[in-house]
């Protein structure tokens, strides 16, 4: 079995005025959602109290959500979770003397008087520091990874234009996953933010992988005008690049079915994030070298002279 | 013919091997447990299993197995009911003697756990628990080191007769306090105060200064004495929290230290925040008094009015002493405490700094034979509703741990003797605990139920095991043989993984999972990119072996520049991440290197080993 049983030959860099446009379009409207959205963050980053509960049939929301507001929970939010019996209720952090089981035990109050059978689970509590430190270590860390990458390119391939075309397609993927997270309101958790790392990671696998073809593709024909050279280097990587994301996904989707709502948000980034890394490493690395000026001079800078001296 | 060097075999068998042995231990999965530690720390040893075999059989408490493990017993439950039982009642039975823990032991044969070879371990989010982040205030660490430095150079002017104004701990930029200024009258020998200043204290470079018209002296702390002090700071805290937890009776209870200046505690299974955060907080300190010599303890307990000078403390049965105000040695100049045994029994051996050591040496001088005792003051802050508004209080606890007669003349270093063996140890731990001044405070906590972690575990796993089913189908229709070849590589690249995080005792966390499953990918990517590169070097009219050797050489720098990319993502993410993304940090990381060695060096065995002997191959499965 094979998904390309001849060699494709698609006209990547031709089209690519059209791939830019998609991408800075995309880009766009998720850099406005975030603004504007936001992100629905969980506790992990917010501080707060999680319960889960159980109901023995369906549970109205609107009637737990009404019945903790009058016990006196300012703005309690509650969420169907896994299934139609179960609920998660996310209230705000707690006070000084308050402890989960406490809370549990004030909360299994108000609930047993929606239904006596109400199955209350001990519940998460998240205190509220933790969450921009994450962030700022995250960013840190991008920054640092970002840089690092782009040395390691630019030394192994002897160019910055690839690494500045690396570097642009993994930036692109978690901007997109973060957009879709928040136009969805999708409840982003810290499992989310492993996922996003997981993307940067794909995304550079292909990105490189692609790069290391290109640098074959020189070598073999210096001849070649560079558009044809990237076509050909991402046409004949493409069932690679195909077949190791339909692989991957495989596992994904099956987390995202079957693993149920904790594994939820990481799944759900990390698949947008592997079709987003895909399509940024297909469409937009290769694209920006090339509009960069990239030649096989640049990755070859030595062969300047012998290329010279071969011709009659 | 296709050839691949002996050695290479042997270096897959055996790390195959090895991996598979170390992996071995995460299959068998846990029971629930119960650990039983003696109160006095002392190890348990094999005579104490008949009683408490005899008393659980007594009660009717099923389990289903005890042994000794270590220096505890561990007896084994069929389920966490039992499991609670049993705790209840060896608690109420042997409250004097034993410490019990409720824990997990590893179903894995007696042989494993002889060799050492432990599963790894759950992260509080898959199974439930307490987490908290303390701070530890390095900076009034700084503050009671100036502070204890300014006593001493008052004391060195005096006895050098040299007037001063006054000795002050002073920012020497911005508002943290990292200097001493000493102020001198005008005309003062600034040289001479100099030269004492600098003799008592050697690492405070002093240098002259002038504040409002008159001479002054000030010494700045420099960068190294600063990061030392801090450094001791945190790992006199490190320790006296581990013992503090120790003492709560949980199973695998981790403290850990964190960035610069910060503390994590995990504590599995744990979820009264409330409780263990007033026990782990407490801020303690140890005085030594001596005995006052006058007046009746008894009858100041009863009627009040110490007489001047003293003061009334109780022992820790109840007793009433009288001791003198006068403070010779506090924590603060201890820097060691330490139970041992020498002929006169059970001793506690301690250390003060040779400042305290002076004034313990004038103290004894004067009174041997009077009784000299150790006072443990504890503080912690209580909250409560007064009326409906939150009150908070700073609670002092004092007692006398050790009152004991002065034998003879002693400086810094002495020994607590007429001890029983636990007391002395327990004294010993006292002692160091109430060495602990610098305070902390929590800065993060966490509370994750234990229900919704079984659960995250059990359809986790699952999803894992079916995604994974999935990929091993796809890829054989696929790849065929090849693609069998791929899903013995996949399997192998997870055994050695699950090896090398058992070997490190890693804790895996639900990111941690996120890592395997990362990996899984990248080691699927490695297997695609070589046989697609077989398919190409076969479509462009290569023979098969040649094609095959072609593959794996072509794929090589492509495998190695992906491959290096991602694992400076994960160092990175490993050297500045918080915990949790060091949790996937690692195991991307680790991924990395073991799915490059089972793709390259195991694969490749594994196809030479089915198409390397054939003489005439005319097509590949693939």
């Amino acid at each position: 079995m094979e998904f390309f049983h001849k060699p494709t030959n698609f006209p990547f860099m031709a089209t690519r005025k059209v791939w830019y446009g998609l991408s800075i379009i995309m880009i766009i409207v998720a850099v406005a959602s975030l603004a504007t959205r936001h992100l629905n963050l969980a506790i992990d980053f917010t501080g707060g109290v999680n319960i889960p509960a159980t109901f023995p049939s369906a549970a109205n929301v609107e009637v737990v959500r009404a019945a903790l507001s009058k016990a006196g929970y300012p703005d309690p939010q509650v969420q169907s979770f896994g299934s139609s019996r179960d609920v998660a209720i996310r209230l705000p952090p707690l006070g000084d003397k308050q402890d989960a089981q406490s809370i549990r035990a004030q909360v299994t109050k108000v609930l047993q008087g929606v239904d006596p059978q109400v199955q209350v689970q001990a519940p998460d509590v998240v205190g509220p520091q933790v969450g921009g430190e994450l962030w700022r270590s995250a960013e840190w860390a991008l920054f640092f990874t970002l840089l690092f990458i782009s040395v390691y390119i630019a030394l192994r391939f002897h160019t910055w234009r690839l690494s500045l075309g690396a570097i642009l397609a993994v930036m692109h993927d978690p901007i997109l996953v973060l957009g879709i997270f928040s136009v969805l309101q999708t409840q982003f958790d810290l499992p989310s933010v492993a996922a996003i790392l997981a993307v940067i990671g794909y995304s550079l696998n292909d990105t490189v992988v692609v790069f290391d073809r290109i640098r074959e593709r020189f070598h073999a024909n210096r001849r070649l005008p560079s558009a044809q050279v990237l076509d050909q280097s991402i046409n004949q990587t493409l069932s690679r690049t195909i077949m190791t994301k339909v692989v991957t996904a495989i596992v994904v989707v099956a987390l995202l079915f079957i693993g149920g709502p904790a594994l939820r948000g990481f799944s759900e980034a990390l698949l947008i994030g592997i079709l987003a890394g895909t399509y940024s490493s297909i469409y937009i690395s290769s694209a920006i070298a090339l509009d960069c000026g990239l030649t096989s001079e640049h990755l070859f800078p030595t062969m300047k002279k012998t290329a010279a001296d071969a011709m009659p | 013919m296709l050839e691949y060097p002996r050695w290479k075999y042997i270096l897959v068998v055996v790390v195959l091997v090895v991996a598979f042995i170390l992996a071995l231990p995460n299959v068998f999965g846990d029971d629930p447990a119960l650990q039983i530690e003696r109160k006095d720390k002392e190890p348990m040893t094999a005579t104490a299993l008949p009683g408490i075999k005899q008393f659980l059989g007594d009660q009717h408490l099923g389990y289903t197995s005890i042994y000794l493990d270590g220096n505890t017993i561990m007896v084994r439950f069929a389920n966490s009911a039992d499991q609670f039982k049993a705790r209840d009642a060896v608690n109420a039975k042997y409250a004097d003697q034993y410490i019990t823990a409720l824990s997990f032991a590893s179903r894995a044969p007696t042989a494993l756990r002889v060799l050492g070879l432990r599963p790894m371990r759950l992260g509080l989010d898959l199974r439930g628990g307490l987490y908290l982040l303390y701070q530890v205030d390095t900076q009034s660490a700084i503050s009671q080191l100036l502070d204890s430095y300014a006593q001493d150079l008052r004391r060195a002017l005096t006895q050098a007769n040299i007037q001063y104004g006054d000795v002050t701990p002073v920012a020497s930029s911005g508002t943290a306090v990292d200097s001493l200024r000493l102020t001198l009258p005008a005309g003062a020998n600034v040289a001479a105060a100099q030269r004492v200043a600098e003799k008592a204290l050697p690492d405070l470079p002093f240098s002259q200064v002038n504040v409002g018209g008159a001479p002054a002296l000030q010494g700045t702390l420099t960068a190294k004495a600063i990061h030392d002090r801090q450094d001791y700071a945190i790992e006199q805290n490190l320790v006296t929290l581990r013992n503090r937890v120790n003492a709560l009776g949980v199973a695998e209870p981790a403290v850990t230290r964190q960035g610069v200046d910060r503390i994590n505690v995990q504590l599995p299974g744990v979820t009264n925040s409330a409780e263990v955060k007033d026990l782990l907080g407490k801020v303690a300190t140890l005085e030594f008094r001596l005995n006052a010599t006058s007046g009746d303890p008894y009858e100041v307990a009863q009627h009040g009015n110490a007489p001047v000078g003293t003061k009334l403390y109780y022992t820790r049965t109840g007793q009433p002493l009288l001791l003198k105000r006068e403070i010779i040695a506090t924590g603060d100049d201890l820097t060691s405490a330490q139970a041992a045994t020498d002929q006169d029994g059970p001793i506690v051996n301690i250390k003060l700094d040779s400042r305290a050591g002076d004034r313990m040496l004038a103290a004894t001088q004067a009174n041997i034979g009077r009784p000299m005792a150790v006072v443990y003051i504890e503080k912690h802050r209580e909250t409560s509703e007064v009326d409906g508004k939150k009150v908070t209080r700073d609670v002092t606890d004092e007692k006398v741990i050790n009152d004991a007669t002065i034998q003879g003349v002693f400086g810094n270093a002495f020994r607590i003797m007429g001890l029983t063996s636990g007391e002395a140890r327990d004294l010993a731990l006292e002692i160091r605990s109430g060495s602990l001044s610098t305070p902390i405070y929590p800065v993060d906590e966490r509370t994750v139920g234990p229900s919704l972690g079984q659960k995250n575990i059990d359809r986790g796993v699952a999803a894992l095991e079916i995604g994974m089913g999935a990929v091993f189908l796809f890829m054989f229709i696929y790849y065929k043989v090849f693609g069998l070849v791929a899903d013995a590589v996949l399997l192998a690249n997870v055994v050695v993984l699950t090896a090398l995080l058992s070997l490190m005792g890693s804790v895996l966390s639900l990111p941690g999972i996120a890592g395997i499953i990362l990996t899984v990918g990248i080691a699927v990517d490695s297997n695609v990119l070589i046989y697609e590169r077989i398919r190409e070097e076969l479509r462009n009219g290569v023979s098969p072996q040649a094609a095959i050797r072609a593959g794996f050489e072509k794929a090589f720098s492509a495998i190695l520049d992906s491959n290096v990319t991602t694992a400076i993502a994960g160092i990175v993410l490993w050297a500045l991440g918080t915990e949790a993304i060091r949790g996937f940090a690692v195991v991307l990381t680790l991924g990395i290197a073991t799915s490059m060695f089972t793709s390259l060096m195991g694969s490749r065995a594994l196809i030479t080993i089915i198409y390397g002997g054939r003489r005439k191959l005319t097509r590949l499965a693939i």
